[in-house]
């Protein structure tokens, strides 16, 4: 009895790998849990409409996308990709919300040869000296987003302006990226405490320095507080808030009115004019009925960017080169339009100045508003040695 | 009045307000821990719990007295039914597995919450009758809402300190913060003082929550930073004693908002404009934990400890 229980599970261990080759896993790392949920949402909710409206197949092959919460802590980030490399043996990985969960996870990803498309963020360091053949960002480098409004502030020839972010890693990069355009004067640069939920302190500084516009980088619940304490303390009409990655389809449903009238920036909007963006939100709202943010844009892009590359090398995944090649002639329907990749694999493209306003059915979306920058690329190519 | 009075005495009114949330938390805190000798991490949870009833109610009745009322019933309701299936089974047992209990009960409830209400953070406006602002100093608007807030915590104070004084309730709870034991022996039902001060943090702690949403965001895991701070103000004043909770909340407070808006530029007077701009935020955030430090060394027992201890 014994042997031949031995003899079928040494032939099915035969067959399982015979089934592996025939269908694609996607390892997907975002935050399900906790208050920065809701972006794992929107991106998890993307990834899974691309799937379906590709047919549940990659490349002509059929998928799985196995997701994994990193919690917005990189330890766990890192432990989830590893898993998903060695126990589910994922064939591409995608993902990864948060800068530091992304430089943590990195070095296995690449390491193991598996292809990874970052699909949110881009901390310098990929950009350039850390770059590798196997990465490519479906999204941005960090940087370029406020360099795109300190350039919008530095060519309407705004002078003193406040700036505010928290005092970690992306704060500062979003600092460095706005100073690199604006050559005005900067009233002031003040960094608060990640996860600040009272900004008064604050607001009454601001009053104090009356500077003439104010730009602020605070992602998630901060946003939310600071925006909406900005707003009760009448200091709205006077100094226009700027901002990036802050008042966003994520935010706006607990900000509402009081982001009307603010400016932000960003690649990509919902309102943005191309077949197949208007065929991804039309999408995107019908199934899940709530506006898609760019997180959703981005995981979107990197399903279909894998399905391209897949379908190049004719399903034959071990063909990694074939596929790194394929993915970077980004020849694939982008809900940003046409655009090239980077020598450093960042996507060269257009960033637009966007304004909160209430639309047809009364809710508050970002509307397009002017270019910024055409086929913008990103401050660290140069250092990336990839060849 | 010159700029910098101005910016001084906006900043203490900020440090106040702030105090005065931190003191409906730390008195439930206080009260709890010192009468029920239970460090109770879950008192978060019920400030978010009555955040969360209070921006629900709003958004669907548009009365915020009906949201308040709402948000207490909730809490006094749900404290009442943590205390009798999870906390009965605590009191005897050492501190480590209250905390091990209660942090379990924080997990359980952040994703209760998220299961209810999803993981977008709840929309809660300010009251229209509190919208605005009221000029207090020339030139600097005061937003009406935050004055509400102190308004109300101070009204509370009083109440907490009236019943606590005046009332043989307040006269049990006194006792039972000093000496439980000798309140037991004396034939005092203990079982039901405990649910009833149970239910009084309960109701603070929603209080707090439901005053707290139309200015901060009403998420999942909103609780625990309140809380941390709540601790620090009840260790600093003292455990058990709801002066040193009212005064310590107030020191708490006004001294964040003061390191907040003055340590960096008092740095930059004296080293460059980058250092300062690095270091202000920093030593800012620890200002509080310092003062804590400093207290400790001074004064173990915090600044009003309960007679007794």
């Amino acid at each position: 009895m014994k042997s031949i229980i031995a003899a079928a599970a040494a032939l099915s261990l035969l067959v399982a790998p015979a089934f592996a080759e025939q269908s694609v896993k996607i390892g997907f790392v975002t935050t399900l849990s906790g208050p920065a949920g809701v972006i794992g949402k929107h991106m998890k909710d993307a990834s899974t409409l691309a799937l379906d409206m590709l047919g549940g197949k990659i490349g002509g092959l059929p998928a799985t996308i196995v997701y994994g919460d990193d919690q917005f802590k990189p330890d766990v980030g890192r432990q989830v990709s590893e898993e998903m490399l060695q126990r589910d043996k994922v064939d591409f990985m995608t993902g990864f919300i948060w800068s530091n969960v992304l430089l943590a996870s990195y070095q296995p990803i690449i390491r193991s040869g598996v292809v990874l498309i970052g699909a949110n963020a881009g901390p310098h360091e990929l950009a350039g000296a850390m770059c590798a053949s196997n990465y490519f960002s479906a999204s941005w480098q960090n940087d370029q987003t406020p360099e795109a409004m300190g350039k919008f502030m530095n060519d309407q020839k705004m002078n003193d302006v406040y700036l505010m972010a928290p005092d970690y890693a992306a704060g500062k990069d979003m600092v460095n990226g706005f100073k690199r355009y604006f050559k005005g004067k900067v009233a002031a640069e003040v960094y608060t405490k990640p996860g600040q939920s009272d900004y008064q302190v604050e607001i009454s500084q601001i009053r104090q320095a009356a500077p003439k516009a104010l730009f602020i980088f605070l992602p998630g619940g901060m946003g939310i507080q600071f925006v909406k304490q900005y707003a009760q303390s009448g200091l709205r009409d006077q100094i226009p808030l700027y901002s990036a990655f802050t008042v966003d389809e994520t935010t706006l449903p607990a900000i509402g009115d009081a982001a009307a009238g603010n400016y932000e920036v960003s690649f990509w909007s919902p309102d943005l004019d191309n077949p197949r963006n208007k065929q991804f939100v039309a999408a995107f709202r019908a199934k899940y009925h709530y506006m898609p943010s760019y997180y959703a844009a981005q995981s979107f892009d990197a399903i279909n960017m894998i399905d391209a590359a897949v379908k190049a090398v004719k399903g034959n995944l071990a063909d990694k080169q074939g596929m790194i090649a394929a993915i970077d002639k980004a020849d694939f329907p982008s809900v940003r339009g046409a655009f090239k990749y980077g020598p450093n694999h960042f996507p060269i493209e257009n960033f637009y100045l966007l304004k909160i306003v209430k639309d047809a059915d009364g809710e508050y979306v970002r509307k397009i508003q002017s270019t910024i920058f055409a086929d913008h690329a990103d401050a660290y190519a140069s250092e990336c040695k990839m060849k | 009045m010159g700029a910098a009075m101005t910016a001084v005495l906006e900043q203490l009114l900020n440090g106040a307000q702030f105090g005065v949330m931190l003191f409906l938390m730390a008195a439930g805190l206080t009260l709890i821990f010192g009468i029920m000798n239970l460090i109770n991490l879950a008192h978060g949870s019920l400030y978010m719990a009555g955040a969360y009833v209070a921006a629900a109610t709003f958004a669907a009745s548009g009365s915020f007295l009906l949201a308040l009322l709402a948000a207490l019933a909730a809490a006094v309701a749900l404290g009442a039914a943590i205390e009798i299936v999870v906390f009965r089974t605590l009191y005897d047992r050492e501190h480590l597995d209250q905390v091990l209990a209660t942090f379990g009960l924080i997990l359980f409830f952040n994703e209760l919450v998220r299961m209810i209400w999803g993981a977008t953070a709840l929309y809660m406006q300010v009251p229209a009758f509190l919208a605005g602002h009221v000029e207090l100093l020339s030139g600097s608007p005061y937003p009406t809402y935050r004055l509400a807030v102190i308004g109300a915590g101070l009204a509370v104070a009083l109440l907490l300190h009236l019943l606590i004084a005046r009332t043989r309730i307040g006269m049990l709870i006194r006792a039972g913060a000093s000496n439980r034991a000798m309140v037991d022996a004396l034939g005092v039902n203990v079982t039901l003082l405990y649910t009833l001060v149970f239910a009084l943090g309960a109701a603070l702690a929603a209080f707090a929550g439901a005053m707290a949403g139309p200015i901060f965001t009403v998420e999942s895991g909103m609780g625990e930073s309140v809380l941390i701070l709540a601790f620090v103000v009840i260790v600093i004043g003292g455990i058990g004693s709801l002066r040193g909770a009212f005064v310590a909340a107030l020191l708490v407070g006004i001294v964040d908002a003061m390191g907040r808006a003055f340590l960096r530029p008092l740095l930059a007077s004296f080293m460059s404009h980058a250092t300062a701009d690095n270091a202000g935020p920093a030593l800012a955030s620890m200002l509080i934990y310092i003062l804590m430090a400093a207290i400790l060394l001074i004064r173990p027992q915090g600044l009003f400890p309960p007679r007794g201890r």
